[in-house]
């Protein structure tokens, strides 16, 4: 076995992909180049229609790439899936009826060479109570692990996930994502969409920030926190001027319309009470999350750079 | 070896689907003895020298047969609609591995389908000679082949609000102008009808009445079929996944 090929991770060159719609073309994914070593847990952020599901489409072999290259582990997409070196949990889907679960496990597993015990996958993932019952008969979050369970089965290197936790209540969230550190721990490599900030900051290592077809930003997620988790205050404040609002601690930009401030803040916490000191006359005040969609829509607008690791 | 298992399962799953198990099987059934239990004692069917429950039992397993081999269209749909045709893609599972699971699978519905007129006809007093009951068998187990590719591509094109009206249809349709339900017996409606597989599928259960064989446009006109549906069907997978949302 050739070393390199061996301990090569994963690489997705110039990937791009159009699709064709009724009002005009769409350029779903423009341009992406990531290399993800061996190990490590990468979240793949975005706002819906950021290209993150063409993206793994096109890694997972599911969709041809009009122009680039994908390689996973030294291979091409298909033979590594062929070798059951890779797992993974498509956004959509439910599962075909009229199997029990561990039918169902069991058919999985026997399609590739050399498979996980289908026992133990069970175990992992929650489903051994649920062993016999027939899958048409499973709750959501249920169907969720079972198909969790799938993406284990080939004993994979690399899982693939493509918002995983959409249809799971707040416990099965955190049990998924504690199987899916479990499996990152064992020096495996994990792949996952996500629109949630928040899943990216406390499960990857790294996180990709896409949006529009791009990457956008690519770094540890403390870094990607501190450009799109920024919150808005407004206020009503007249007779202050927009450099004196800049010099409060916490805001990033500041804009005035008449009467009304609108405050960009990295750390909202520090501006508002620093607001009421400097300035008790504010009323009206109101801080809302940065929606990430805006952000990322920033990110793209004004200094579209890409920024470097 | 993972394909041979693939179909195990899928044999498994189509039994398990009671409804469609029953209605595959049972309204054939339900149908043939309908129409042929009042009429058990006749012997001479329209002067022919053939026994109405013959006559039917034939009609009706060309009928069931053919409808049992187009619905795995039904079951690919909601598959698909599933999304459980991409998940496959994501396995070492070929796709003729695939395609061989669903023709099987159509087969064997096909195949309890003959079973199960045969022996309703035996209760209403039919008795054929064994060998000309296999030859019948064989013939429409061949005539069967279009459908089974017709199944397939039904499956890929359409999703699953569109394909019940779609095989129901075209099923009847495909019956009639079979010559299913009367011979077809001069003029454009049979000229249309030798064109099509459906009218050498009821040529080939009407072995079971004449002990008659298959001419040889039976065999080319099953074959061009065959190939014609079975290029369909794989080019209807191919645009299917493509990229389905």
């Amino acid at each position: 076995m050739e070393d390199a090929a061996a301990g090569a991770g994963i690489s997705l060159a110039g990937l791009t992909k159009t699709f064709r719609s009724p009002d005009g073309p769409v350029h779903a994914v423009r341009g992406v180049d990531v290399d993800i070593p061996r190990g490590q847990t990468v979240a793949l952020l975005g706002p819906n229609g950021a290209g993150k599901s063409t993206t793994i489409d096109m890694l997972l072999g599911l969709t041809p790439p009009d122009a680039g290259s994908v390689t996973l582990f030294g291979r091409e997409p298909r033979t590594a899936v062929n070798a059951g070196l890779i797992g993974a949990m498509l956004q959509t889907g439910s599962l075909i009826q009229y199997l029990s679960v561990r039918e169902l496990l069991t058919m999985m597993a026997g399609m590739f060479p050399a498979p996980a015990d289908v026992g133990e996958v069970m175990a992992k993932t929650g489903l051994e109570r649920i062993a016999r019952r027939r899958t048409q008969k499973l709750s959501g979050g249920e169907t969720q692990r079972v198909r969790f369970a799938i993406a284990l089965i080939s004993n994979p290197d690399l899982l693939v996930l493509d918002e995983p936790t959409v249809a799971m209540d707040v416990e099965s969230r955190h049990e998924f994502w504690e199987a899916m550190r479990d499996f990152a721990a064992r020096g495996k490599t994990v792949l996952f969409a996500t629109h949630y900030l928040e899943e990216a900051d406390q499960n990857a290592d790294r996180v990709i920030l896409m949006a529009r077809g791009q990457v956008v930003a690519d770094g540890p997620p403390t870094e990607i926190k501190g450009r799109v988790g920024f919150r808005t205050l407004r206020a009503t404040l007249p007779g202050v001027q927009a450099d004196e609002l800049l010099a409060l601690p916490g805001v990033s930009s500041a804009e005035r319309r008449g009467e009304a401030i609108i405050l960009s803040c990295s750390d909202s916490d520090q501006t508002i009470r620093a607001l009421l000191e400097r300035h008790p006359a504010a009323r009206d005040i109101e801080i809302t999350g940065g929606a990430l969609e805006d952000a990322f829509l920033a990110l793209t607008a004004d200094d579209a750079e890409p920024v470097a690791r | 070896m993972r394909g041979i298992l693939y179909t195990r399962y899928e044999l498994l799953r189509a039994i398990r689907n009671r409804r469609f198990f029953f209605f595959s099987i049972g309204f054939p059934l339900v149908f043939y003895l309908v129409i042929a239990a009042p009429y058990r004692n006749n012997q001479n069917f329209d002067n022919s020298g053939i026994s109405f429950p013959l006559y039917y039992m034939v009609g009706l397993t060309s009928l069931g047969t053919m409808i049992a081999m187009i619905s795995s269209g039904a079951r690919i749909a909601a598959e698909r609609q599933a999304g459980w045709t991409r998940q496959l893609r994501i396995t070492p599972l070929t796709t003729r591995d695939y395609f061989r699971a669903k023709v099987l699978t159509a087969y064997m519905m096909a195949c309890l389908t003959i079973l199960v007129l045969s022996l309703a006809g035996a209760l209403l007093g039919v008795s054929l000679p064994a060998g000309r009951w296999l030859e019948m068998v064989g013939l429409i187990l061949v005539s069967l082949a279009p459908f089974a590719a017709l199944g397939i591509m039904l499956g890929h094109l359409l999703n699953v609000d569109a394909i019940g009206p779609a095989t129901g249809g075209g099923a009847s349709l495909l019956a009639f102008l079979g010559g299913t339900w009367f011979p077809l017996k001069h003029g454009f409606l049979l000229e249309l009808g030798r064109l099509l597989p459906s009218y050498w599928l009821v040529q080939a259960a009407h072995v079971g009445l004449t002990g008659h064989g298959w001419p040889l446009r039976a065999w080319i006109t099953i074959g061009v079929w065959a190939l014609l549906l079975a290029i369909g069907a794989a080019w209807a997978f191919r645009r299917d996944t493509k990229r389905v949302a």
